[in-house]
């Protein structure tokens, strides 16, 4: 009877000893997080209330080169020395995480929320909630759907549809400039997962040139965005078909495969349609990419900038002078390619605005400036 | 003598309390600035746990009579699928989505139960085959996420009911705290659930036949039928859970709610479930389950440690509570539920 009594006794303490150590944990990361705020404070009346902003931001996870560069990007932009204290939370690819996420930051009262949705639906809950608390919110990346446009104050990201034209105005123009008849383009389109926005514009983009261009359309199959399907999907096309001479894919893992595939099966790969080579074109300009297109395995790679950070930080400047700002916001991306046949292109965006993109030819400088 | 070996499974709830206490009290403290003492992020424990809370006590049940359940997450990514499926391409109405995710988790509970009783199979196996064909059948129905539109629907997901009190917050609104109707669902749950646990004949039963089988029939228990109604229930808690689930995020996607039952499983351990049978409550878990969303809610209020320790802590709490069980429990557990196999004897005599 003792012994049990002595035995409660005893585990209660222990439980009580691995709470204090808990407590301490969380007190230790509080005294960092508090000496933070106060200087956040300082910097505050420092500046007369104009500096330091709370931003909380939801990340999807770290699942790619892309995303962590995405994320160092907001980091950076959103560092105390820039007089800001960023929140970070990262949802490990779940919904359910980031909308917990979201509800925290609008507990913490912080001054903006910032959130690259893990999905595109699923907001209008939260989202009402935040606006509720009169936070503005600025979606990065994917889009979101919601029934009314307002609950979220702007979106920064990639325009898509204006990077397919991009690269379909490079092609034909590059057809023209080496004397290569439009009609004798026989392209391979292979696609990233379907349904994704990047796999929706960029597809598009492709196709209405394959149609206003007079282009072949040999074939067009999902590579899901990976380097092993791409490879597979180029391959069995390869079996059926002996004319390709351009190979479309959607971003680069896809293209590193196409390459695999088209050099194992005895094919040149490169820029010089008119002997014989297939030419690879592909999307994102990571640093491997660029790599490629140095050494001319691929021809022309069009960016899918990750770089939100000052793009985000430019709509909280704005918002905070009280000035309105575009609902839709698309971020700056440029086009890489082998050598300077083509030196710049027209093509129209989402907003249907023409633009001019010079194209940028890539160099040992252009690859060690790329971080992802 | 009874009454000490009575405080034992108190006790292991006494701890689970109190550390939930200690845990949200030291955050209202260290996080007081980060508004962590406001009464919403309380509420919010709730709210983003709902479908969470009620699944656990499901997975309660079964892991009280010694069984175990690991389909409950996939069921949950099944049910918000074809809730959304029905709603959104079938132009069916939000109720009938409804009974369609209370049958979905019946019919899981009713084909998982009957193979664990009456093939005798592993409930581990049968749950896993449960899991990935709960899975595959959601990417089946569609590989791409549907957003619910429903007015219905979203009409029940965004009915706020605000409490009496709120904060002014610093732009000098003040906000009333609020709950969604899926707090009050799980909340009505699990104190149904424990009611029954606690006060019914079909309750003890569980904790009979989870203590010791052998001796639950020999006492002349109807073993099968109880413990094929505990899979038929935890199967329907997973598809009213569910349901609640697809309530907070309000679209179904096939990689929805991917780990759910380890959260799961591991809030029931938390709350003094043991994996073994015979032990457990569901308000343990209900506190499992909020001592989960507590760390969350801490390490997201940090704002810098990264979002995996809330993983680290977890697996810490957990071995923490498992230790802890098989130091009080032991023999005098298994002890409390045989005297419960006696008691019923001489209920039933």
């Amino acid at each position: 009877m003792k012994k049990k009594v002595l035995s409660l006794l005893l585990t209660a303490a222990m439980a009580m000893g691995i709470m204090a150590g808990c407590g301490s944990a969380t007190s230790g990361g509080d005294t960092k997080s508090s000496s933070k705020s106060a200087s956040s404070d300082e910097a505050k009346s420092d500046d007369g209330g104009s500096g330091s902003l709370t931003i909380g931001f939801s990340q999807v996870g770290a699942e790619s080169d892309w995303r962590t560069a995405n994320t160092e990007s907001m980091k950076s932009t959103f560092s105390t020395d820039n007089g800001y204290t960023l929140i970070f939370d990262d949802a490990q690819q779940k919904q359910e995480n980031q909308i917990t996420a979201i509800r925290n930051f609008i507990q913490q009262d912080v001054d903006y929320i910032v959130l690259a949705p893990v999905t595109e639906s699923g907001w209008d809950t939260v989202l009402q909630e935040a606006k509720d608390a009169g936070i503005p919110v600025i979606i990065v990346d994917r889009m979101v759907k919601v029934s009314d446009d307002s609950l979220f104050t702007a979106w920064v990201g990639s325009d898509f549809k204006a990077e397919g034209n991009k690269a379909c105005e490079w092609l034909k123009q590059y057809a023209d400039a080496k004397g290569i008849k439009q009609s004798d383009i026989n392209i391979v389109d292979i696609q990233g997962t379907i349904g994704a926005s990047a796999q929706i514009g960029r597809t598009e983009g492709l196709n209405e040139a394959v149609k206003a261009n007079g282009w072949n359309l040999v074939a067009q199959q999902t590579g899901e965005f990976t380097q092993a399907k791409g490879q597979e999907v180029m391959e069995s096309i390869l079996k059926q078909n002996d004319n390709i001479n351009v190979v479309y894919c959607e971003n680069d893992n896809e293209a590193f495969g196409a390459i695999d595939a088209l050099e194992a099966a005895g094919k040149k790969v490169g820029g010089d349609i008119a002997n014989g080579e297939v030419m690879v074109m592909s999307f994102d300009s990571t640093n491997a990419g660029l790599t490629d297109v140095k050494d001319g395995k691929i021809t022309l790679d069009t960016e899918c900038n990750p770089l939100h950070g000052p793009r985000v930080e430019e709509i909280i400047k704005k918002l905070e002078a009280g000035e309105d700002v575009d609902h839709l916001q698309y971020v700056d991306e440029a086009m890489f390619a082998n050598d300077d046949t083509v030196k710049s292109v027209e093509a129209t965006n989402s907003n249907n605005e023409k633009t001019t993109y010079d194209v940028t030819v890539v160099t040992d400088d252009v690859i060690s400036g790329r971080a992802y | 003598m009874k009454k000490l070996k009575l405080s034992k499974t108190g006790f292991l709830l006494l701890i689970t309390i109190v550390m939930f206490a200690v845990m949200y009290i030291a955050g209202m403290i260290i996080f007081n600035d980060k508004g962590f003492a406001k009464p919403q992020m309380f509420l919010n424990l709730f709210i983003s746990n709902a479908g969470l809370i009620v699944i656990a006590c499901g997975l309660t049940i079964v892991m009280i009579t010694g069984g175990i359940d690991i389909s409950v997450g996939s069921v949950t990514a099944l049910v918000c699928m074809s809730a959304a499926d029905v709603m959104e391409n079938k132009g069916m109405s939000a109720g009938f989505a409804l009974c369609l995710s209370l049958i979905i988790g019946l019919a899981f509970g009713i084909v998982q139960g009957y193979l664990v009783t009456y093939l005798k199979i592993q409930p581990f196996i049968i749950t896993l085959a449960g899991m990935f064909f709960g899975r595959g059948l959601t990417a089946v129905i569609s590989t791409e996420m549907i957003s619910i539109k429903n007015k219905t629907f979203l009409a029940w997901a965004n009915e706020k009911m605000y409490m009496p009190f709120g904060y002014t917050n610093r732009h000098g609104v003040l906000i009333h705290a609020y709950i969604y109707p899926t707090v009050v669902i799980a909340l009505v749950v699990v104190v149904l659930i424990q009611i029954m646990l606690k006060f019914t004949k079909f309750g003890r039963a569980l904790y009979a036949l989870g203590g010791n089988e052998q001796s639950a029939v020999m006492m002349g228990l109807n073993v099968k039928s109880t413990k094929m109604k505990a899979y038929v229930l935890d199967g329907f808690l997973a598809g009213l859970g569910g349901f609640l689930f697809c309530l907070n995020s309000c679209a179904g996607f096939v990689e929805q709610a991917k780990g759910l039952e380890m959260d799961a499983i591991s809030a029931a351990v938390i709350g003094g479930t043991l994996l073994s049978g015979g032990v457990g409550t569901v308000v343990g878990t209900l506190f499992g389950v909020l001592i989960k969303g507590t760390i969350q809610s801490l390490i997201t209020t940090q704002g810098t440690l990264s979002s995996w320790w809330v993983r680290i802590v977890l697996s810490i709490m957990l071995c923490f509570f498992i230790v802890l069980q098989a130091i009080i429990g032991g023999a005098g557990l298994r002890n409390k539920a045989k005297e419960k196999v006696k008691g019923l004897a001489k209920a039933t005599t």
